[in-house]
């Protein structure tokens, strides 16, 4: 068994990094296996084949999406800009911009769109002071 | 920059990594109602309602030919635990110092785990929470004073379950008094109650501050809910020379879904 998701020694890792590089490389996976099912029903002409597989694509879909979950669960940053780019109408790449902006990456550090005029340079981000949440969550089934 | 405004506060990035820490290691033991029921989200400090998927029974309209009728919800709760921090164990901290002291903060912790248990456990019923005991048709079991046959208690607990159709696992919530007890009693012959009730219980059992007694609760899934909107955070008030004015939030609803799936265990009276 390989591991290849790891690209610093697995041993000098924390336990948490070695999870998120887990599920980063399954949430490639899925994507990997979405692409490949796309391009067989492209060319598939036997429908009874087409449903089969149009089912496992649904399955595969449903897998990147918990993955995904997953992993901005745990980037509270990333989550924020997730937010304002995931089912959103519009341009996504003006989306994605303003997100940026709103978590206080480098488009607007204060995220009100005016450029970052209340946020002299030199003056904390949420990326530098985090976003606040704890991020506790579920404790489910741990007991003493 | 998010509502809870810490790129305002004077402290350094350090100085928020240390009050994190000591936060979450705070309230991490005693969260008992995120160990034993359903948890969802969180979904963001924007979310205002859990759907109850019903409406009002009276019809609102006032055109003739139309029906209407209003959605209920329920209405998540904010919850807020104040503190301060001294700028000058700020600064300690920033130079190292491994004992800055942080007791405001440990004490809103404490408010925080109590509110949440005592809320999801019993009711708080100004903020429209039916909590679990509260809501069971059971009929409380009364403990000894001294907790002698607490076996049995926890035992008719759980078969009064089985009688209603609710599976297990199980899980126990115990309170501070009947945790003291339960982990530092041994039954005849020397057999530790606690590993007698894991055996009963077959599912965590979970230190519960804020919590009278202690409750059965099953764990099969889909009989309570916790729906939060913002997980526990840290945010930001106001500071002058000496000290940093801060809070500890979160958003949540609870519902019990089915009632008869918990059964209380309460101390006798006088004990209360």
């Amino acid at each position: 068994m390989g591991f290849d998701q790891y690209h610093e020694p697995p041993d000098e890792l924390p336990e948490q990094t070695r999870t998120f590089a887990r599920l980063c490389a399954s949430l490639t996976e899925e994507a990997e296996a979405i692409g490949w099912y796309e391009q067989r029903l492209a060319i598939e002409s036997d429908p009874e084949a087409k449903a089969v597989m149009a089912d496992a694509v649904g399955e595969e879909y449903k897998h990147f999406s918990m993955d995904l979950e997953f992993l901005l669960r745990r980037t509270p940053k990333w989550r924020e800009i997730a937010r304002g780019v995931l089912f959103q109408p519009g341009d996504i790449v003006e989306h994605g911009e303003a997100a940026e902006a709103g978590a206080g990456g480098e488009a607007d550090g204060d995220g009100d769109g005016d450029g970052g005029e209340h946020s002299p340079a030199g003056a904390p981000t949420e990326a530098d002071v985090g976003g606040g949440s704890l991020d506790i969550g579920s404790l489910r089934g741990q007991g003493l | 920059m998010n509502h809870l405004l810490r790129e305002h506060a004077p402290i350094t990035d350090a100085g928020w990594k240390l009050i994190d820490e000591e936060a979450r290691e705070r309230l991490l033991p005693g969260l008992a109602s995120r160990r034993l029921v359903d948890f969802s989200g969180p979904h963001g400090w924007e979310r205002s309602a859990t759907n109850l998927g019903r409406v009002e029974r009276v019809d609102v309209s006032e055109l003739e030919g139309i029906e209407a009728n209003r959605r209920v919800v329920l209405a998540l709760i904010e919850l807020r635990a104040r503190f301060v921090v001294s700028r000058e164990e700020l600064r300690a901290g920033d130079r190292g110092a491994e004992d800055v002291d942080f007791d405001e903060l440990d004490a809103a912790a404490q408010r925080i785990v109590e509110a949440e248990n005592t809320a999801v456990f019993h009711a708080w019923p100004k903020a429209g929470i039916a909590g679990i005991t509260a809501s069971s048709p059971h009929e409380a079991i009364v403990r000894g004073a001294g907790f002698e046959d607490y076996t049995g208690c926890v035992a008719r607990a759980v078969e009064l379950l089985l009688r209603s159709g609710i599976a297990g696992p199980y899980g126990l919530a115990l309170g501070r008094e009947d945790y003291t007890s339960v982990v530092e009693t041994a039954e005849h012959g020397g057999y530790p109650l606690l590993d007698h009730l894991r055996n009963i219980i077959k599912g965590p059992i979970v230190w519960a501050p804020g919590v009278t007694g202690a409750v059965v609760v099953s764990m099969r899934g889909g009989d309570f809910a916790l729906e939060s909107g913002q997980d526990i955070s840290v945010g930001y008030s106001s500071h002058d020379a000496e000290v940093v004015s801060l809070y500890l939030e979160e958003s949540y609803s609870f519902r019990v879904l089915t009632p008869e799936a918990a059964v209380a265990i309460e101390p006798p009276k006088g004990a209360r």
